[in-house]
């Protein structure tokens, strides 16, 4: 039987409701110390992978009680305008593929999402594809 | 301490700085707070073990961290990280040592860019962690 729903398929395309993020330089601070880099250049400018601290816009999935568990397969940055304190970041995310596959922790759901991160001059920041892995319960 | 690289030094083949790290669960919780994921498989044991895991796991975005320090530490101020792709095949957990590596794989003269092939190794040698980045680089 196939744990990918007709609804599920339906989300395919669409976006999620976008938000807007004010960067604190002290966010950038704290996700420096984090990650454990100690590069000068920071906090007058965010590390490459700070956006997610923003998070993502994702719309939300129908049907995703039948997957609770969740795994983080990846991620592909392309990176524009430097990101610092003081940007307003608009995130816009949807979902691009959902397909379903066998693995070796039995069937799962592959999901790929596209995140925009636009600034308050309309410049791309970053964009980012993840792929986000979904499975029933254990 | 590395110096600044230009696109002259950096030939096919060349091998970025490794940069060690040693995440403890600690590290996670202030990755945790930081990024704002707090999914309990990351600091809670119980629920990672009821989640068939081996224990609590490293956030597959603070090795894409690691992987773009790699590279940002690499290129220094006259350089830019272009694109950074990360591919998580293994998981990770706290108190290993992790090794992060990577090697320029092509250069583009017209572009002022290379393309590198960059990876996490865990303590037994094993690429958990896989990906590529593309810097720009200054030139003389």
């Amino acid at each position: 039987m196939s744990i990918l729903t007709p609804a599920m398929q339906a989300a395919v395309g669409h976006d999620g409701e976008s938000r807007t993020a004010i960067i604190e330089r002290g966010a950038i601070e704290r996700f420096a110390a984090a990650i454990g880099d100690d590069n000068p250049a920071y906090p007058d400018v965010a590390p490459p992978t700070f956006l997610r601290s923003v998070g993502l816009a994702i719309p939300t999935l129908p049907d995703s009680e039948s997957v609770p568990r969740v795994l983080d397969g990846g991620s592909e940055w392309t990176y524009g305008e430097p990101v610092r304190p003081g940007d307003a970041i608009t995130i816009v995310t949807q979902m691009e593929t959902l397909i379903e596959r066998e693995g070796r922790m039995g069937s799962m759901l592959i999901a790929t999402y596209v995140t925009r991160y636009t600034n308050q001059r309309g410049e791309l920041a970053a964009s980012q594809r993840n792929t986000l892995i979904r499975m029933p319960a254990a | 301490m590395s110096t600044q690289p230009y696109l002259d030094d950096a030939a096919v083949g060349t091998e970025l700085p490794a940069l060690v790290k040693e995440p403890t669960t600690r590290q996670l919780v202030m990755y945790a707070g930081a990024s704002g994921d707090f999914y309990e498989i990351h600091y809670d044991k119980d629920f990672a073990a009821e989640q068939g895991l081996p224990g609590v796991i490293l956030h597959g975005a603070l090795k894409s961290a690691y992987l773009g320090q790699l590279v940002t530490d690499w290129v220094r101020a006259e350089g830019r990280l272009l694109s950074l792709s990360v591919r998580y095949r293994e998981m990770d957990v706290p108190g290993d040592v992790l090794t992060c590596k990577g090697t320029v794989v092509e250069r583009d003269e017209d572009a002022g860019s290379v393309r590198c092939d960059i990876w996490i190794e865990n303590g037994a040698g094993v690429r958990t962690t896989t990906g590529e980045a593309v810097v720009a680089l200054p030139s003389r």
